[in-house]
């Protein structure tokens, strides 16, 4: 379809510039990116009928690596 | 002496936007709220099933007009408790060793019980500064104690939190630091070390819940006396 209304995985790479301008980078936008972001990842790993602790567990990892890059400048500063 | 180890307990920035915004909005990510189908998903129904379990068991003890508290006291036990366990994972920040964030959960919703029974029942309020059978002489002294007792509620609540989630995350630090250091020194002694440190991190685990439990307990506590 076109460009701007495909989906981020089936974007090719040549073209990512070029979607990237078709991108609504207001804050509702944003917001509703990371609404269909969110819904995607918990429909696909943790709203299944028999999951088990790896949705979280991902989504926990994923906290603890936001977490140490937001901490990065503290922590390197000590070593 | 370095006292580097309280610098964990300062919210990093990242371009001028602090952790602890994240570190109190990401729980709510955790608990999805249940779709409109009868069956959904295994974490949706084992949710639904300690919310409820919470619920009754704080619930159960409590008149009627006190069930109009289930949501607010249901919700402020889920969030201590995600916030709790959430801070022993590596590098994340616990919003809840912050005295300040600790003290304004604490303070108003204590005043909020306080104000419940002096307008609804301002004499059985009042009267619970005088327990039953004092003996005559020790009146004014008792009320007197029992006032003080009133007034360091909200402190007590909020300093209890504080102080159990800061002396635990302080004490892993200090062990963890031990082992590392110890390790090419003295390897015996690190696995010891290692061994307290792997009970210590049971016992912070056990802590973060029951400080949660606790804190939830007496404020229901404290708006049975006044409901």
């Amino acid at each position: 379809g076109p460009l701007s209304e495909r989906r981020l995985m089936e974007v090719r790479l040549g073209e990512l510039p070029m979607w990237l301008a078709t991108c609504d980078f207001s804050p509702q936008g944003l917001l509703g990116g990371v609404q269909k972001a969110w819904s995607s990842y918990y429909d696909k790993y943790i709203n299944v009928k028999r999951g088990g602790a790896a949705g979280i567990s991902m989504l926990l990892a994923g906290y603890c690596l936001l977490s140490y890059g937001w901490n990065y400048q503290h922590i390197s500063k000590i070593h | 002496m370095n006292l580097s180890f309280f610098d964990q307990f300062t919210s990093p920035c990242l371009l001028g936007i602090p952790l602890i915004l994240l570190s109190m909005l990401f729980p709510a990510l955790l608990f999805p709220s249940p779709g409109n189908r009868w069956i959904t998903n295994r974490l949706s129904t084992l949710q639904s099933w300690s919310i409820h379990l919470i619920t009754k068991q704080l619930m159960s003890s409590m008149n009627k007009k006190g069930h109009k508290w289930a949501l607010i006291l249901t919700s402020l036990m889920i969030l201590l408790l995600s916030i709790n366990l959430l801070g022993l994972l590596p590098y994340t920040f616990t919003p809840t060793t912050q005295l300040s964030m600790n003290m304004a959960l604490a303070f108003p919703l204590w005043l909020a019980t306080l104000l419940t029974g002096l307008r609804n029942q301002p004499s059985a309020s009042l009267g619970h500064l005088l327990p039953e059978g004092t003996p005559t002489l020790l009146i004014p002294a008792l009320i007197l104690i029992e006032t003080t007792s009133l007034f360091i509620r909200p402190l007590a609540l909020g300093v209890r939190l504080t102080a159990n989630l800061t002396a635990g995350h302080l004490l892993i630090q200090l062990i963890s630091t031990a082992t590392s250091v110890l390790l090419p020194i003295m390897p015996t002694i690190s696995i010891l070390t290692a061994l307290i440190l792997f009970l210590l991190t049971i016992l912070e685990v056990a802590v973060a819940m029951i400080q949660a439990y606790v804190f939830v307990l007496l404020l229901s506590l404290y708006l049975q006396e006044n409901i």
